[in-house]
């Protein structure tokens, strides 16, 4: 029961920063996934004096991925009641043209402010719809979850980091008899530190098999898949392979940083 | 006969810096008795720690077993250490082992192999009357107990030395007994180097011993 004891304060330190790092991965997936989303619905629209050829176009700026002209046809075509067609034909050709541009992302405001710019810079060009007004609510919202997550995220971390030195005094205590008593015998410092590691590494794998099991539960379970089917995105919340070993490193490069601070802080009685 | 420990102008002093050794010269052969005595606070425990390089010299030199333990390295220090068996008042056994796990620290370090441990061990705990005992934790046994599993730690690995800090201090007449059996059986049959300090030297000590009193930082060898 001690020795559970004992395993469980660093386990549970261990976890709680192990969940919130895969709390943050997973957030981060989520939003790059959404903003992917936006960036194929999101478009801007120039008008242009003249026609402009797709090359041109994709040359003003690297973010615009696709061109395609809107054609006035169907305007045209509401206005086409009593006029001849010659005068439809010298309509079509002084109405300016008008194209829709996709981007490679789903970009920030200030990014949209330099592309209305270079786009501008072509003098046939008149006039840019950005949408500005809609995309910067979305993209602030945006912002802010992410904010907040990662404020949470360095919360955690901060008050688990702050338990785990609070468990490295304790182990410090604990240890540095047996540590001394070793070394009065002439062990040298693996031998004397190896149990301290061997501790370190078990508490590390537990650790990292729990956060293993509830991400698996929690990227198997229906209810939390619902939620991000109704906001439109798939993401891999928890990839076995990636994800465990990342969570497992993390887990045990933690553990094995505490376990060397206390041989390094170890001073031998006298 | 070979020096095993030769110390000269041998001064030792803790970081406040007052001296409690000052200048001492003495030699001790290999495979000797020593006694040390003193009054309490006069350096016996202090000069016995700087025989196992606890305590570095402050002036002058101190060879044990061929090592100079002034600067001495970490490694140097190691290697002189896996050749001595200690023995403490306070018993410093590590309490969340059995004591068989105690016993075999030394042997552990040594890198002995496995079935000769065991066999050492069966063999100590039988000499300590502790065999019934084994299994069992330092804090499950009596003061004498414990004392005679650290006795038994300090023989495990036939050392070419054995310092023991007033080991008979808190004992009851029977365990106190077995330890002083269990030194001069070191010294006599397996020619160990037997170095102790203590308050009262044994009456019933049936071997050839030398005598070496503190008082006020000087060492004399009392005849």
């Amino acid at each position: 029961m001690k020795s559970v004891r004992n395993h469980l304060s660093l386990v549970i330190a261990l976890f709680s920063i192990l969940f919130s790092l895969q709390v943050f991965i997973v957030v981060d997936r989520s939003i790059s996934a959404y903003k992917e989303n936006l960036a194929h619905s999101y478009s801007i629209i120039i008008v242009s004096q003249k026609r402009l050829d797709n090359e041109t176009i994709l040359g003003m700026n690297k973010m615009i991925s696709t061109v395609s002209e809107l054609t006035p046809d169907k305007i045209i075509q509401k206005l086409n009641d009593g006029m001849e067609s010659k005068n439809v034909e010298l309509l079509k050709l002084t109405l300016p043209k008008f194209y829709k541009l996709n981007l490679s992302h789903y970009p920030a405001p200030s990014e949209i402010k330099k592309l209305t710019k270079s786009l501008l810079e072509n003098t046939s060009v008149i006039k840019v719809e950005d949408f500005s007004s809609s995309h910067d609510t979305t993209y602030k919202l945006l912002l802010l979850f992410k904010n907040v997550i990662f404020v949470f995220s360095i919360v955690i971390f901060s008050v688990t980091t702050l338990l785990i030195f609070k468990e490295l005094r304790i182990w410090q205590f604990k240890h540095s008899e047996r540590m001394s008593i070793m070394a009065l015998f002439g062990a040298p410092i693996w031998l004397r530190s190896a149990v301290l590691f061997r501790l370190a590494i078990v508490d590390a794998l537990i650790s990292s098999l729990l956060a293993f099991i509830v991400f698996e539960y929690i990227s198997s379970n229906v209810w939390i898949l619902e939620q991000f089917t109704t906001i439109g995105i798939s993401v891999i919340l928890f990839d076995p392979v990636d994800d465990g070993l990342k969570l497992l490193g993390v887990a045990m490069a933690l553990s094995i940083i505490l376990a060397s601070l206390i041989v390094l802080g170890h001073k031998e009685e006298v | 006969m070979d020096k095993v420990i030769l110390a000269r102008d041998l001064s030792l002093s803790y970081s406040n810096n007052e001296t409690i050794i000052n200048q001492a010269n003495f030699s001790i052969n290999s495979g000797s008795f020593i006694f040390i005595t003193g009054a309490s606070g006069s350096g016996k425990s202090t000069l016995l720690k700087s025989l196992y390089g606890a305590l570095k010299p402050k002036q002058g030199s101190l060879i044990v077993g061929g090592v100079e333990l002034k600067g001495v390295s970490s490694t140097k220090l190691n290697f002189l250490r896996r050749h001595i068996g200690i023995v403490f008042q306070d018993y410093k056994l590590v309490k969340e082992w059995n004591i068989e796990k105690n016993i075999m620290l030394p042997l552990i370090i040594n890198g002995y192999e496995k079935n000769i441990t065991k066999n050492q061990v069966d063999s100590l705990l039988k000499h300590v009357r502790l065999k019934h005992q084994s299994g069992k934790y330092p804090l499950e046994l009596s003061g004498g107990e414990q004392q005679r599993v650290a006795m038994a730690r300090a023989l495990a690995h036939n050392p070419i030395m054995i310092l023991a800090d007033e080991p008979t201090g808190n004992l009851d007449d029977y365990s106190s007994q077995l330890i002083w059996n269990l030194l001069e059986g070191a010294n006599t049959q397996l020619k160990t180097t037997v170095i102790v300090v203590t308050h009262h030297i044994p009456e019933t000590m049936n071997i050839e011993y030398k005598h070496f009193h503190i008082e006020y930082g000087n060492i004399h060898e009392v005849s």
